[in-house]
């Protein structure tokens, strides 16, 4: 069975993460930039996951990627309640509109 | 057979990525998120990786992915019927990610990471020939990885503690 390349995988990752910091540099609704932030986390995850492969006594990798998973769960809960707070506040999540001087 | 259920997969997550950026409706956005999620999963699956797919599917999927689409819903300001995902800056943040990009394909093509020494010590996790990753994941958080278990443990009370706080009904000011 042959195992997928390494350098694919890597490429892979690489084009995810820059899609990534795409969706956090252009889009403004503060939602879709939580979403660009989701997957850059699943780019750093499918680097850990393709390194693992090659390591198979300690699976460093893999146990690895299962705390970046958690803090990627507790990233999402708080930001998303600092989104909402903000809408409250602002009546707006539009990250070009929040502004401080305004409020 | 391996090799093409990849690039079949690889090729998903990059359409619906891309798609997720360029999508105008936000609802639609999340939905190509979760096609990618999705397709992860079956990259994992093919890297060897079945209890991070399970946890994948569970934790993004079931957890983060519904956490979003109520951060779509509670965020709307009910006035229109489309929740918009507007862009903006995109030549200059599209040159920048093309930029950097290139430099992160120009490492991963000048490094050779697979001349690395410990890469080549023979025995991988497919040669191995072991059903499943669970047992040594199990052993691993228990032994060498308990320190950063307890943590996580902590880190998530914490997160959950302060997501409530946050969104109670306390003033911002």
């Amino acid at each position: 069975m042959a195992s997928v390349p390494l350098e694919h995988l890597l490429l892979l990752s690489a084009v995810l993460f820059s899609i990534g910091v795409l969706a956090i540099v252009i889009k403004k609704h503060a939602v879709a930039v939580l979403m660009g932030i989701e997957l850059i986390f699943n780019a750093a995850n499918l680097n850990l996951i393709a390194f693992s492969q090659h390591d198979p006594h300690l699976l460093q990798g893999q146990v690895f990627a299962l705390f970046v998973i958690v803090i990627a769960a507790a990233e999402a809960a708080i930001a998303l309640a600092i989104v909402i707070k903000v809408y409250q506040y602002f009546n707006t999540v539009n990250v070009n509109e929040v502004d401080a001087s305004q409020g | 057979m391996v090799l093409t259920l990849f690039y079949v997969f690889a090729f998903l997550i990059l359409c619906s990525a891309l798609l997720m950026v360029f999508m105008k409706n936000l609802l639609h956005a999340a939905f190509m998120l979760l096609i990618t999620l999705l397709s992860l999963a079956a990259v994992y699956v093919l890297l060897m990786a079945d209890f991070i797919a399970v946890t994948q599917l569970m934790v993004y999927v079931g957890g983060i992915l519904v956490l979003i689409l109520f951060g779509i819903m509670l965020s709307n300001r009910g006035d229109n019927l489309f929740i918009r995902s507007e862009s903006s800056n995109v030549a200059a943040g599209g040159l920048l990610t093309f930029l950097l990009l290139g430099g992160l394909v120009y490492i991963i093509a000048r490094v050779g990471f697979t001349q690395l020494p410990w890469m080549k010590q023979g025995e991988t996790l497919a040669s191995t020939g072991a059903k499943s990753t669970l047992h040594g994941i199990g052993i691993n958080l228990l032994s060498n990885f308990a320190l950063p278990f307890e943590v996580a443990s902590l880190v998530l009370l914490v997160a959950l503690m302060g997501a409530a706080f946050i969104s109670s009904q306390s003033k911002l000011k």
